[in-house]
C-alpha cells in the first residue's frame, strides 16, 4: 500500500490535490494541505498519485516502502 | 553530459507576437526544436536562457536557487532603461518578486481566502452574477454584442471587487488602468496608470483601516491588528496584485474560451452534451492559450545544471509557459484542441511557489460562464471571421479587444 507524506511547511495552497483526489486530500481554513489519509486505498492511488505529480511546491511526496526482510 | 548549445544567439523581442491566433508565435517552434533550453538576446538588452521543455520549466521554477526578484543583476526584463530600474528598485516589491521565507510570509495569510471549500461557497453568487449579465446581453436589442464588454470584464471584475471588498463603482477606473499596464503602451502611460492606481489603492487601504468589513481586506487589517501591528506597505501590495491580477487574466480566458469553443464546433458540442466535461475542458483551454505566457522569469543564486545545461549564477532564465504547455513530448498533438485531453499539468498558472494564488477562482469562474452561456444561449456564433478578431498581438497578457457575438 502507498504511503503519503504532506510537508505542511512548504504548502502554498494550490488547492489542486482537492480537487484531484478528495478522498485523500484536504485543506485546513489556512488553505494547508491536510491528509484525510496517508494510506489511501487502491480505489484512490492513482488519482493521489496525480495530485502528487500536480503539486506546484512539491510539498506532497509518496513514500516508498522499505523492503524489510525478517532478521535472520 | 552537457549538451552543446547552438552557437547562434536568436533575439527575441518579448512579448513575441503570435502570428495564427491558436498557435505560438513560429520563433518558439524552432527554439524548441533547437533544444529544451536555449540562449536568447533580448532586444531590450542582455542575454537570457530560454526555456521551451515542460519537465525543464517545472524544474526551474520549483527550484529554490532560482529567484524571482527582478531588482536582482542578471533578471531577464523586458524593459532596461536606468529609470524602470530605478523606479523597481525603489518600490517594495509585490508578492510576486519575493523569495524564500519573505515569500511564504506574505502569501501564507491570504492562501486561506482561495481554499476550494471557501470558493465554493461563493459559486451561487458567481452564479447569479453570470446570470444577470446574460441576462443584460439577452434583454439587448442590437446584435451583435461584444462580449468582451457584455461579459467577459465585468464577470471578473464585480467578483474580484466583491471578494476584495472595493466598492464595485471603482471597476471601471481599475480595468482602463490594468489594460494600459499590461499593454505596449510607452513606458509613461504605464507608469502613469500605475502611479494611478498606487494612489488609488492606498487611499483604500486607509479606508478599510477605520472600516475594515467582512471581506478579503478587512479579514486581512483584523488578522494584523490581532497579531500586532499593521503592515500598511504589505496591505497596499497585496491590494494592488489581486486587483490587477484579478482583472485582466480571467477576463481574456473568459473571451478566447470562447472563441476557441466556437471555433471548434464538435469539441464545443462535448461540453454541451455533459457539462462534466466542462472542467476538463477549461484546463483544456487554458493550456491551449497559455496566455501569461513569459511572465514567469527567474534569475539563478547559483551554478544549477537543469537538463543538461548549467545556469550560471547571476544568469536570468525565461520559461515560456506557452511553449512548455505546447511541449508535444507532454501533450501529444499540441496544436489539437482536445476538451478531453486531461491537461491539467499544463503551467498556464505557473508552477512551484508563485504558482496563480487565484487559480481556483479562476477555474471556477470559467467553469460558470461557459457552462450557463451555452446552456442560455445555445445558438451563440461569432459575428464576424475569426482571422478579423482584433486579436491582443501586443499585450503581455493575451486576449481579444471585442469580441462579436450573436444568436
Amino acid at each position: 500500500m502507498m504511503r503519503i507524506k504532506a510537508d505542511t511547511g512548504v504548502c502554498v495552497g494550490s488547492g489542486q490535490y482537492v480537487l484531484t483526489e478528495p478522498a485523500v486530500f484536504d485543506q485546513d481554513d489556512d488553505g494547508i494541505v491536510a491528509l484525510l489519509t496517508d494510506h489511501p486505498d487502491d480505489q484512490s492511488a492513482a488519482q493521489a498519485r496525480h495530485a502528487v505529480t500536480l503539486c506546484p511546491s512539491r510539498a506532497l511526496s509518496i513514500l516508498q516502502k522499505m523492503n524489510l526482510r525478517p532478521c535472520p | 553530459m552537457t549538451k552543446s548549445i547552438a552557437g547562434e544567439l536568436a533575439d527575441l523581442e518579448l512579448p513575441v507576437e503570435r502570428g495564427c491566433p491558436f498557435a505560438p508565435p513560429a520563433e518558439y517552434e524552432r527554439l524548441r526544436e533547437q533544444a529544451p533550453i536555449s540562449r536568447i538576446r533580448l532586444t531590450s538588452g542582455g542575454k537570457a536562457w530560454w526555456v521551451s521543455g515542460h519537465e525543464e520549466g517545472r524544474a526551474i521554477l520549483a527550484d529554490p536557487r532560482f529567484s524571482s526578484d527582478k531588482r536582482k543583476d542578471g533578471f531577464p526584463l523586458f524593459t532596461l532603461d536606468a529609470a524602470t530600474l530605478q523606479q523597481l528598485r525603489s518600490q517594495p516589491p509585490l508578492m510576486l518578486g519575493m523569495d524564500g521565507a519573505e515569500h511564504s510570509a506574505a502569501r501564507r495569510p491570504v492562501i486561506g481566502e482561495f481554499t476550494v471549500k471557501r470558493l465554493a461557497a461563493l459559486r451561487p453568487r458567481i452564479q447569479d452574477i453570470v446570470d444577470h449579465f446574460i441576462d443584460d446581453m439577452l434583454a439587448a436589442d442590437q446584435r451583435p454584442v461584444d462580449l468582451v464588454q457584455a461579459l467577459s470584464l465585468p464577470v471578473p471584475s464585480l467578483v474580484i471587487c466583491e471578494l476584495l471588498g472595493v466598492p464595485y463603482p471603482a471597476h471601471d477606473f481599475f480595468q482602463s488602468r490594468t489594460t494600459m499596464l499590461v499593454r505596449r503602451t510607452s513606458l509613461e502611460d504605464r507608469r502613469r496608470a500605475f502611479a494611478e492606481l498606487r494612489a488609488y489603492i492606498d487611499d483604500l487601504v486607509t479606508r478599510k483601516e477605520s472600516e475594515p468589513g467582512d471581506d478579503l481586506f478587512g479579514r486581512q487589517i483584523a488578522r494584523q491588528r490581532q497579531e500586532g501591528a499593521l503592515d500598511r506597505a504589505g496591505l497596499v501590495s497585496l491590494a494592488f496584485l489581486l486587483l490587477t491580477a484579478g482583472h485582466e487574466t480571467t477576463a481574456n480566458m473568459i473571451s478566447l474560451g470562447v472563441v476557441g469553443l466556437l471555433s471548434h464546433p464538435e469539441q464545443l458540442a462535448l461540453v454541451k452534451a455533459d457539462s462534466g466535461r466542462t472542467p476538463m475542458a477549461v484546463e483544456e483551454l487554458l493550456r491551449f492559450f497559455s496566455i501569461a505566457d513569459g511572465v514567469t522569469a527567474r534569475v539563478a543564486t547559483e551554478d544549477v545544471e537543469i537538463g543538461g545545461v548549467i545556469i550560471k549564477a547571476g544568469e536570468g532564465v525565461i520559461v515560456s509557459g506557452l511553449s512548455a504547455n505546447w511541449d508535444p513530448a507532454v501533450f501529444k498533438d499540441p496544436a489539437e484542441l482536445d476538451v478531453e485531453r486531461g491537461a491539467r499539468h499544463h503551467l498556464a498558472f505557473g508552477f512551484g511557489p508563485h504558482q496563480c494564488l487565484g487559480q481556483n477562482l479562476a477555474r471556477m469562474e470559467l467553469q460558470i460562464v461557459f457552462d450557463t452561456l451555452f446552456r442560455r444561449i445555445p445558438t451563440l456564433r461569432l459575428a464576424a471571421p475569426v482571422e478579423d478578431l482584433p486579436f491582443k498581438t501586443d499585450a503581455v497578457i493575451y486576449g481579444v479587444h471585442e469580441l462579436p457575438v450573436t444568436w
